[in-house]
């Protein structure tokens, strides 16, 4: 079949399953654009702000499991797709970013809308092309979705030419791949994996350091059989909340700087960590010197490059975590839960000296109150994306998630402006479920123009706004470490958030009351609409505990006793 | 072997294919390692090419370079080098009013002569490994060279 460059991409796109596009047009890209005019196979969604896009593209692809797919134009269409691709790149989320580019005559030229688009992007993309013959595209496509799904999952950027897409070619979707230089190891190595579980069989305190890696690799649900089969603890970082389910007796919860004091305890006072798809990331392992000193590790990652990088591991097996996990579970019987009975009930006594928790205030809503309030009315059948920021951390900390894939947000890069457009790609993945967005008052105006777009496209997000008047984070390192200046953090000028939700033609609500909160929530779900709830909350609430950046992971500012205070 | 700061050379097979190069050099800039010397070239009847590269850094830096390096999608192999022959070039230009002879005899210690000689200059060329490279340079230095090419090292594995 001939067709041209555009077409391919079209085909492309249908033979892989693809049902929705994030995207905006542009000059470069038009010919693609006038192929999606045409067709009928994918629905297409314009966003009004290509970052937007992209965040959407994650947010679907965080959902569904699938890849997401995002296009968008070259210069400065491209431009501003970057930072989509950084937030994708850190949290190892499949897309397939499809960007126009000059004609082939222009490049090198400074042409108008002209940027070396794959030089900005080889740094934040698993991989990368610039495609300069259409006979090229049909393999570039497929290695591009395969790219992206397989191994460490992550977004791979395809640039193409204005003439190229014109270009008229022989079509055929249906090629082997081959790619010599790029095999990853699924499997893990099978005396690898014994020797992990004797070490487990005769570990005193062994605990489960459950990451991302777990939820992208499909692998939760075995992992719960796992955890449960062994009776052995975990912990969950913060990409991998919901991997075991919020009432689980083994989970003991987020570990790291806002992690809980018994799971913080526990990885200090562990001698067996068992890493299953976590990078051992700052965040979560605070001062590396300090951290888990006495422990043995077994880490388990599809990526080599992250066996080791920070943290030694005594048994590193690189492989799939869902083909390693069931590796283990066949050798599970080995194991004898009832020998940390003990340190489970070490570990519940920790919880029991400090559990996570915040105090009420009659006067005003406390944060961590709306989120563990939503989770009480809507639970399950909401899927929650988060900005950046307090509320992020709230999120994480009090939502009862009950399953992988139910939080999208975003962890390596912190993103502010992430959680509208995600929450947007979420629903249109899942649109049975409610999809909530918490969300900070600085946050939410960093694509505060997506109300356009879920508006029109029927996309009813409904964005919570932990409203502190206060770029809440910072301020809060602010107070703590910068003896209370709180240099350019004021947020007091705000907009209407109410008639700005309205003049989008969504609906706003603004509450300072438990009961207000209520009636809108419950307003927003039976409505169906596309929501801007802004919460009046408690202005100097301090995200805690905290370990402070570079400090040891058992020295947590705590929350005071009440009675203390 | 010493832990920190070490010479070592490590080579990478990759695919011929647009920009392979600039991912590399992107990915020891990116990362703050430091290249000492780089040589490229296609490896004869394949689509491959293999590049030597020396750099400085601890066995716990090269091994974190060996395996970010392999994660790239066009690189094939990558290995550092223990047991090699490795080998520089140099290229030194002198008036030909030097005294030639002594110079051509020294170059052939260093597995090299003069190569070329035009109107007013000469041009002496020689190959061996690196250090010996300094050397030679080193002792050349009273024959006023006019110009030096050195190119990166070439190895492989005995
Ligand atoms: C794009 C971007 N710019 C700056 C930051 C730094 N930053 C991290 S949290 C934060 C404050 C967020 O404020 P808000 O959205 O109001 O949420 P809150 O912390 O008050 O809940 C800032 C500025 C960031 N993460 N992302």
């Amino acid at each position: 079949m001939q067709i041209s460059g555009a077409q391919m991409v079209i085909e492309a796109l249908i033979a892989e399953g693809v049902d929705t596009v994030f995207g905006y047009p542009g000059g470069a890209i038009m010919n693609v654009y006038d192929e999606i005019y045409k067709q009928d196979g994918f629905q297409h969604i314009l966003t009004r702000h290509e970052q937007a896009a992209v965040h959407a593209a994650e947010g679907y692809s965080k959902a569904s499991g699938k890849v997401g797919v995002a296009m968008i134009t070259s210069g400065p269409g491209f431009t501003n797709a970057v930072t989509g691709l950084a937030d994708a790149y850190m949290d190892s989320i499949p897309l397939v970013v499809i960007s126009g580019q000059v004609p082939m005559s222009l490049i090198g030229t400074d042409a108008f809308q002209e940027i070396d688009a794959v030089g900005i992007s080889r740094s934040c993309t698993k991989h990368n092309y610039l495609v300069t013959d259409a006979k090229d595209l049909p393999r570039v496509l497929k290695e591009a979705f395969y790219i992206a799904s397989s191994g460490r999952p992550g977004p791979v950027h395809v640039d193409i030419p204005k003439d190229v897409t014109a270009q008229i070619e022989e079509f055929n979707y249906d090629i082997e791949l081959d790619l010599e230089t790029y095999k990853p190891n699924v499997k893990g190595n099978p005396r690898q994996i014994k020797k992990a579980m004797e070490a487990i069989a005769s570990a005193k305190r062994p605990l489960f350091y459950l990451g991302g890696g777990v939820i992208n690799s499909n692998a939760a649900y075995d992992v719960r059989e796992l955890v449960n089969k062994t009776q052995i603890p975990a912990v969950e970082t913060f990409m991998a909340r919901g991997t075991l389910s919020h009432d689980d007796k083994y989970l003991v919860g987020m570990l790291g700087m806002h992690g809980s004091y018994a799971s913080n305890m526990a990885m200090s006072e562990t001698d067996l960590i068992i890493a299953l798809g976590a990078r051992f990331d700052d965040r979560v392992t605070g001062k590396l010197s300090e951290f888990a000193k006495n422990a043995g590790v077994i880490h388990v990652d599809i990526d080599p490059a992250s066996i080791s990088k920070l943290v030694n591991a005594d048994f590193p097996i690189v492989g799939d975590v869902k083909n390693v996990v069931n590796e283990m579970l066949a050798q599970a019987d080995s194991i004898d839960g009832s020998r940390y009975e003990s340190w489970r009930e070490t570990i519940e006594n920790f919880d029991a000296l400090h559990p996570l928790t915040f105090h009420e205030d009659s006067e005003r809503i406390k944060p961590q109150w709306v989120i563990q309030r939503v989770g009480e009315l809507l639970g399950d059948d909401a899927n929650i994306s988060t900005d950046v920021g307090q509320h992020q951390m709230w999120t994480a900390q009090f939502y009862p998630f009950s399953r992988p894939r139910q939080f999208a947000s975003s962890g390596g890069l912190g993103t502010m402006g992430f959680g509208f457009p995600a929450a947007m790609g979420v629903k249109s993945a899942a649109p049975e479920k409610v999809s909530v967005n918490f969300t900070g008052d600085g946050s939410i105006l960093m694509n505060v123009q997506e109300l356009m777009t879920a508006v029109e496209k029927k996309l009813p997000v409904i964005n919570i706004i932990l409203n502190n008047n206060f770029l809440g984070m910072v301020r809060q390192w602010q107070t703590l470490f910068y003896d209370k200046r709180h240099s350019e953090t004021d947020l007091s000028m705000q907009p209407d958030f109410v008639k700005l939700a309205e003049a989008f033609g969504g609906v706003g609500y603004r509450v300072s009351t438990k009961e207000e909160f209520d009636a809108a929530l419950k307003d927003a779900v039976e409505k169906n609409v596309v929501a801007f709830i802004d919460v009046v909350v408690e202005r100097f609430e301090n995200v805690l505990p905290m370990v402070p950046a570079g400090g040891s992971l058992f020295n947590m500012m705590l929350l005071e006793k009440k009675e203390d205070k | 072997m010493t832990t920190d700061n070490a010479r070592r050379v490590i080579s990478v097979i990759v695919v011929n294919e647009a920009s392979v190069l600039s991912r590399i050099t992107d990915l020891f800039s990116g990362r703050g390692y430091n290249i000492s010397s780089l040589t490229v070239a296609p490896i004869p009847d394949t689509k491959y090419s293999r590049i030597t590269i020396a750099t400085l850094g601890s066995v716990k830096t090269m091994e974190q370079i060996t395996k970010q390096l392999h994660k790239l999608i066009p690189v094939l192999r990558v290995y550092e080098h223990e047991d090699m022959v490795e080998k520089e070039m140099a290229l030194v230009k002198f008036d030909i009013t030097e005294n030639l002879s002594d110079i051509n005899t020294i170059c052939e210690a260093y597995n090299g002569k003069i190569v070329n000689a035009g109107e007013t200059t000469v041009i002496a060329m020689v190959a061996d490994e690196p250090k010996r490279i300094d050397n030679f340079l080193n002792s050349m230095k009273r024959y006023n060279p006019k110009e030096i090419v050195r190119s990166g090292a070439v190895a492989l594995e005995r």
